[in-house]
């Protein structure tokens, strides 16, 4: 009979191991309905991309797979178009296309819109690509000029990929500067670079150009590789993406612009700071990230530093980072839970104003411009603040075996005396 | 009838300690269980989208990827790529990359290439171990970085910048490169992998929402396009669980048994032999 019982405790003892068992299997059981939505575009205008080409006289040179610049660059074309996705709106845009002469001051207007930004028509487009024969001159800062004002319009991406086999024979005008400033213009305009078997000059200014608007640059050797670029850059546009809001930094907190959680995008010179204002409810939590951008050549050692302030000058969190080399970026973050507050305290503001500073510790050689300022990109988020634990154990419970040494010691003891308490207890009382 | 009571107290005792052992057990078991069964669900989730063939070249372009995807990607040397991952509390997310160079004809110099992860707040993860920095002769063919970062909590304070639940970006570049290297086409693949800690870095509290950018705006619905995609396969860990609870339990049980044995040790079975029978 004791040797039953004891089976069927064996097996209660069992089911409470499983059962113990189980809340750690649920969540994974619960992996199952992983739903992934696919992001459609809704709200934003479609994307625009202006390929601007060089069809200047250097474009005869036959360097790539046997065949000259130019018949790599109609081939490319061709199977671009038959790629491009329905959504994007494409345009074409030669440089040095018409003018064959030696006047510099006509080859540096020489920029035409070969075929303009819209709905693509693959066969128009590819028609006008096949009329194109290496001309003239090498109008990059122009070309770029004209290209921006070809996707002027609308909220959706904007990228112009720039075909080039030299470099720009139109100085003064630097088309690195050009490129900046269209940047600047707030107008979320990329420019992707790729330079056919580029020499030296060519491929530094190019850099220059893709790094000014955080483009990308590609040297190109192959026909293969220069369909294969193109095509990637044009399906780059499609990809949805949000667009930053364009705001204006202070330079103290009073007058600092306020903002509501979202991406924001400003410009900041080197050492300059920029203040920015968020209302946080107590309860809230604020958080805020901050980028800044390195669009040209700036020395080898950065940083950047956001601080979040109240009203009255008091630092309350930081986010720094500093760095060193190559790099596009330079990123920080902060998070501050605003504390609740208690009920009966009236005379308290409903919501507190928290200051968020911007600063940066780039630096340039002198001969590098300083304007138009670093592309800075802030987003800010106000959620629910975090449940703050009296415990830094998760519910204040134990783990590990000096737990479980420390519990079986106690309860060891705790039975000894309790063991020994009865015993002298009833002995007491029958003696009694 | 005295008898009789001791008896159903050492039957109690062993069911008890039967009961300890199966707690005590637990933790053992449990292991093994969570390691077995995500498998069958992520499985069936990787048939649904394929990994991406094309990385971000910003924060906000990067292309987001699900733990243990591999995903690839053609560029130039020189262009920043970018990923982004979520990662949950108890994770303790590694990146891997591998680099195929270009070819060693069209290379001048070493290159060095590096990878950086970055938190949900753009916060920069320092990596516990792995080669996150490497160079590259100009003869070498690939190159493989790892970074694996700190265990990710469920909550820090805000001036710590402690891993926290949310997504995480993965930036590979190249840091030293010549001039006359820039803009080769190079092929990179990108994974990211989870160790799961257990409770011994589960902490108290948690966050509201995870550190994904934009959770306060992004609304499920519209179905545009979001600063931060992706969620861990089954959503967020509620915070709940942790493997915490099955060694209190078990100390518990252990605690009472070695209760029992104590009482039984001292108070002796039956009726104390220096009373007398009752007549």
């Amino acid at each position: 009979m004791i040797t039953r019982k004891r089976s069927a405790a064996a097996l209660c003892a069992l089911l409470a191991a499983l059962a113990l068992g189980l809340p750690a299997a649920g969540p994974a059981l619960a992996a199952a309905p992983a739903a992934d939505d696919t992001p459609a575009r809704s709200e934003q205008d479609a994307p625009k991309v202006d390929l601007v080409l060089d069809v200047s006289g250097s474009m005869r040179a036959r360097d790539i797979d046997g065949g000259s610049r130019m018949a790599a660059a109609k081939q490319a074309f061709n199977e671009v178009l038959d790629a491009t996705p329905k959504e994007v709106q494409l345009g074409i845009r030669t440089l040095g296309a018409n003018y064959p002469g030696d006047d510099r001051k006509v080859g540096c207007k020489d920029t035409a819109q070969l075929y303009p930004v819209g709905p693509l028509d693959r066969t128009d487009a590819k028609a006008a690509v096949a009329t194109l024969a290496p001309t003239g001159w090498t109008p990059i800062g122009p070309a770029l000029l004209k290209a921006a004002g070809d996707l002027e319009g609308g909220n959706g991406s904007r990228r112009i990929v720039l075909i080039s086999d030299g470099e720009d024979t139109c100085a003064p005008l630097d088309p690195c500067e050009v490129a900046r400033d269209i940047a600047a213009r707030g107008i979320h305009l990329t420019i992707d670079t790729l330079g056919l078997v580029p020499d030296a000059k060519t491929r530094d200014q190019l850099l220059c150009i893709a790094e000014a608007t955080g483009g990308t640059y590609t040297s190109v050797r192959h026909t293969d590789q220069l369909t294969d670029r193109v095509g990637q850059l044009v399906d780059r546009t499609a990809d949805p993406v949000v667009t930053p809001v364009g705001v204006k930094g202070a330079d103290r907190c009073a007058d600092a612009p306020e903002l509501k959680p979202g991406l924001y995008d400003d410009r900041e010179v080197f050492g300059e700071h920029r203040w920015y204002r968020v209302d946080v409810a107590p309860g809230e939590e604020l958080r805020a990230s901050v980028s800044v951008a390195a669009d040209r050549a700036v020395n080898r050692d950065y940083g950047v530093l956001l601080r979040a302030v109240t009203e009255h000058g008091r630092e309350i969190v930081r986010g720094s980072e500093a760095g060193d080399g190559r790099t596009d970026v330079i990123s920080t973050g902060l998070r501050y839970p605003s504390p609740e507050r208690d009920d009966d305290s009236g005379t308290a503001p409903d919501v507190e104003r928290v200051c968020l500073e911007v600063s940066n510790s780039y630096s340039a050689a002198p001969s590098v411009k300083t304007t138009p300022g670093l592309p800075v990109e802030l987003t800010v988020d106000v959620v629910d603040g975090p449940s703050n634990a009296s415990d830094v154990a998760a519910f204040g419970l134990g783990r590990g075996w000096w737990l479980l040494g420390a519990l079986v010691v106690t309860g060891f003891v705790a039975g000894v005396v309790w063991g020994w308490l009865s015993r002298w207890r009833v002995a007491v009382w029958r003696s009694n | 009838m005295r008898t009789h009571r001791g008896n159903g107290g050492a039957r109690r005792a062993v069911a008890a300690a039967l009961l300890g052992l199966g707690a005590a057990l637990g933790p053992v078991a449990v292991p093994a269980l969570a390691d077995t069964s995500p498998s069958p669900a992520e499985s069936g989730s990787s048939s649904q989208d394929a990994a991406p063939t094309e990385a971000g070249t910003s924060f906000r372009t990067a292309a987001a990827i699900r733990q243990d995807q591999q995903a690839t990607a053609s560029a130039s040397t020189g262009d920043y790529l970018y990923w982004s991952f979520p990662a949950d509390s108890g994770q303790r997310p590694t990146v891997r990359a591998t680099v195929r160079l270009p070819p060693a004809s069209a290379r001048h110099a070493d290159t060095t290439w590096q990878i950086d992860v970055y938190d949900g707040l753009r916060r920069r993860q320092a990596c516990m171990y792995g080669a996150q920095t490497r160079t590259a002769a100009p003869g070498t063919g690939s190159l493989e970085l790892a970074c694996t970062l700190r265990p990710v909590r469920a909550w820090s304070e805000p001036w710590a910048d402690d891993p926290l639940p949310g997504t995480y970006y993965v930036r590979l570049t190249a840091v030293g490169l010549g001039a006359a290297d820039v803009g080769q086409p190079v092929q990179v693949s990108v994974e990211a992998l989870s160790h799961d800690v257990g409770g011994a870095h589960a902490v108290g509290g948690g966050l509201s929402e995870p550190l994904v950018p934009g959770v306060s705006v992004s609304t499920d619905d519209s179905g545009t396009a979001a600063l931060s995609k992706g969620e861990p396969d089954g959503g967020w860990s509620s915070g709940w669980w942790t493997d915490r609870w099955l060694w209190t339990a078990a100390g518990g049980i252990l605690a009472s048994l070695a209760g029992i044995a104590g009482y039984a040790l001292t108070r002796g079975r039956g009726r104390p032999y220096s009373v007398p029978p009752r007549v």
